[in-house]
């Protein structure tokens, strides 16, 4: 192992963090870092999350040999296949594996796929942001390479040293995975912001290949099949990547009155969140609750109306820059974490500020 | 057919927890523990199914040390039949656990096994998908709706993803993991907490199983997540706009 840990500190002091425990995995931590991600693509563009496991791989270390893989049917996928070779520079190779099969990323066939990868390449990480998609593949795949995979990465300090947020993010556990390859991570994507790209590293395109599925099973789609998809279609951006999200809470009262957030919300060009209590409520769909079981957002801006703070809701918002609190109560615990408190009632202030406010646009 | 549910005990949802000094963890001595919230709309589910007649019996599961005995207790007392607890002092991580469950099942056979979409203490989200791969079973993954057919063995499986619901069709045997929005788990009567007293939990070991706990991680440390700064309470909607245009150049 010497050699290769010697080799790797010379070309760069600063590719490894040792942790100040006392380590027995020496040996683990000289294995050659390569990186395998699960990517999700939609209307032949890789998708912003996708992007953000890019990030967390360039953090396992220096000179990470990167691969992408993705999968689906049609001209969609070669288009997004071409979007990935070219989309950063730390992207080596793309893996495409084009299959009726896999024309819906279901948790079966993929899982066969990660693990028939695996088999050939030999990956020390394989990576997935921690979006629907990864949380439903990747420990599917893990337990068929039996390895324990690590949720929600929202550090990495070492290539085998992770930190990541339990108890809906009221405690940091950092743990070391001490098994064998592959070392399998998803990643919080609000944590690994992408890196602008220079519009000249487009000449270092990465190569594109085709995954072999000659051995591929069979049954692998039989078990599920796909029946439909339902979603709200909506103008505004998305509620993972927004650079405002504009919530409300139960002091809403009724859908009604929801409206008065949305509008809000397009005055500033921002996305629209809510709690728990509002979506059960039927304020609003389910898709836009932010929390621990619901989406992870860490916006720029963060203005919650009526929304107590409950620890569960906390979980989903801490990592925004500014959070912006308006609610009667001024001891709601909101309060408690918020840069600019107001304690009004919503109904007096939501007029207003959309009629002060500056248009976006 | 049988349905089997995983319960598993945790630190009631409503406790604000204390990191421990020694950094070696979460404090969970004298603090209320509960069943896991995505656990009873688990068993709450099957209970469902079984009482609409597409089930006959609901066996609830646990493993960890003598106090989930606790957790199954409960669960029987909502309605479950019987219960098996795997008996263990070690650490389980998710691997673990997905192993011993698959054990179960291989000797139990239940047509389903639901579980909860995540165990808000360590919010791995894993146990489900592991188990479901191990058995080489279909997944419905944050399933908010479940409906069976017992003619076709298939069960229909709405869930909820990132950008709306996707519905999915499993062949039965399958793993369902349940969000929140599936049901709204019943209250134990106190009838029935009687009755759950006099119905059989079943001890196993690790060992009868023969399944090897080991395990490829370590926790390094356990700290709390660093304080936000005490932000002003402002006192007018003009001083607002002018605090996020001026000072924290938000807007």
């Amino acid at each position: 192992m010497s050699t290769i840990v010697m080799l790797r500190a010379l070309r760069k002091p600063t590719s490894y963090v040792f942790s100040p425990y006392p380590s027995s995995h020496f040996a683990s931590m000289s294995r050659f870092i390569s990186t395998l991600i699960l990517a999700e693509h939609e209307d032949g563009a890789i998708k912003p999350s996708s992007l953000s496991a890019v990030a967390a791989a360039g953090a396992l270390s220096e000179g990470n040999s990167i691969s992408m893989l993705l999968a689906g049917a049609g001209p969609s996928l070669q288009k997004a296949a071409s979007h990935a070779a070219s989309i950063h520079p730390s992207i080596s190779q793309v893996l495409v594996a084009d299959t009726n099969k896999l024309s819906h990323p279901l948790a079966e066939p993929w899982a066969e796929l990660v693990h028939l990868v695996q088999q050939k390449d030999g990956y020390s990480h394989i990576i997935a942001a921690s979006s629907s998609f990864g949380k439903n593949i990747l420990p599917r795949a893990a337990a068929l390479l039996d390895v324990s995979p690590i949720t929600d990465v929202t550090e990495i300090s070492g290539p085998q040293l992770f930190v990541r947020p339990i108890y809906a993010g009221n405690a940091l556990c950092t743990v070391r995975y001490t098994g064998g390859d592959p070392c399998m991570l998803t990643i919080r994507s609000t944590s690994f912001p992408v890196p602008s790209i220079s519009a000249d590293s487009k000449s270092n395109a990465a190569t594109i290949s085709q995954v072999d599925l000659s051995t591929f099973s069979e049954d692998a789609d039989r078990k599920s099949r796909y029946v439909k998809h339902t979603s709200q279609e909506t103008e505004r951006p998305d509620l993972g990547n927004a650079r405002i999200v504009v919530t409300g809470g139960r002091g809403l009262k009724s859908a009604e009155n929801f409206k008065l957030i949305e509008k809000l919300a397009e005055k500033l060009g921002a996305a629209v969140g809510a709690t728990r209590a509002a979506v059960d409520s039927g304020y609003v769909p389910n898709e836009l609750q932010v929390g621990q079981t619901g989406k992870i957002v860490a916006p720029d801006l963060y203005m919650a109306f009526g929304v107590s703070g409950a620890i569960q809701h906390l979980a989903g918002i801490r990592d925004s820059k500014v959070i912006v609190a308006v609610n009667r109560d001024a001891d709601a615990p909101i309060f408690q974490v918020a840069d600019y408190g107001l304690v009004a009632d919503l109904f007096e202030v939501l007029p207003e500020l959309l009629e002060k406010l500056p248009d976006k646009k | 057919m049988k349905i089997m549910v995983a319960l598993k005990r945790v630190i009631d949802y409503a406790v604000k927890i204390r990191v421990k000094p020694d950094k070696s963890g979460v404090e969970t001595n004298n603090v209320k523990m509960s069943m896991n919230p995505f656990c009873e709309i688990a068993l709450e589910e099957a209970l469902r199914i079984k009482e609409s007649g597409l089930a006959s019996e609901v066996i609830a599961v646990s493993m960890g040390p003598a106090q989930c005995v606790d957790t199954l207790r409960t669960g029987l007392a909502m309605g479950a039949d019987r219960a098996i607890h795997v008996d263990t002092s070690s650490l389980l991580y998710p691997l673990s656990v997905a192993k011993l469950l698959k054990a179960l099942v291989d000797a139990e056979k239940p047509g389903l096994l639901i579980l909860g979409k995540q165990a808000i203490d360590d919010d791995c989200n894993q146990t489900g998908q592991m188990v479901a791969g191990l058995l080489k079973w279909p997944q419905g993954t944050f399933a908010s709706k479940v409906v069976l057919d017992k003619e076709k063995q298939v069960a229909t499986v709405d869930r909820e993803v990132d950008g709306g619901l996707e519905t999915l069709c499993l062949d039965l045997p399958a793993v369902i993991t349940t969000d929140l929005r599936l049901n709204q788990p019943r209250y134990a009567t106190l009838p029935n907490i009687m009755k759950a007293k006099s119905k059989v939990i079943k001890k196993v070991t690790p060992a009868e199983l023969n399944v090897e706990i080991k395990s490829d991680l370590e926790t390094v440390q356990v700290t709390e997540p660093p304080k936000r700064k005490a932000g002003v309470i402002v006192s007018s909607v003009d001083e607002l706009i002018d605090k996020l245009k001026n000072e924290a150049h938000a807007i």
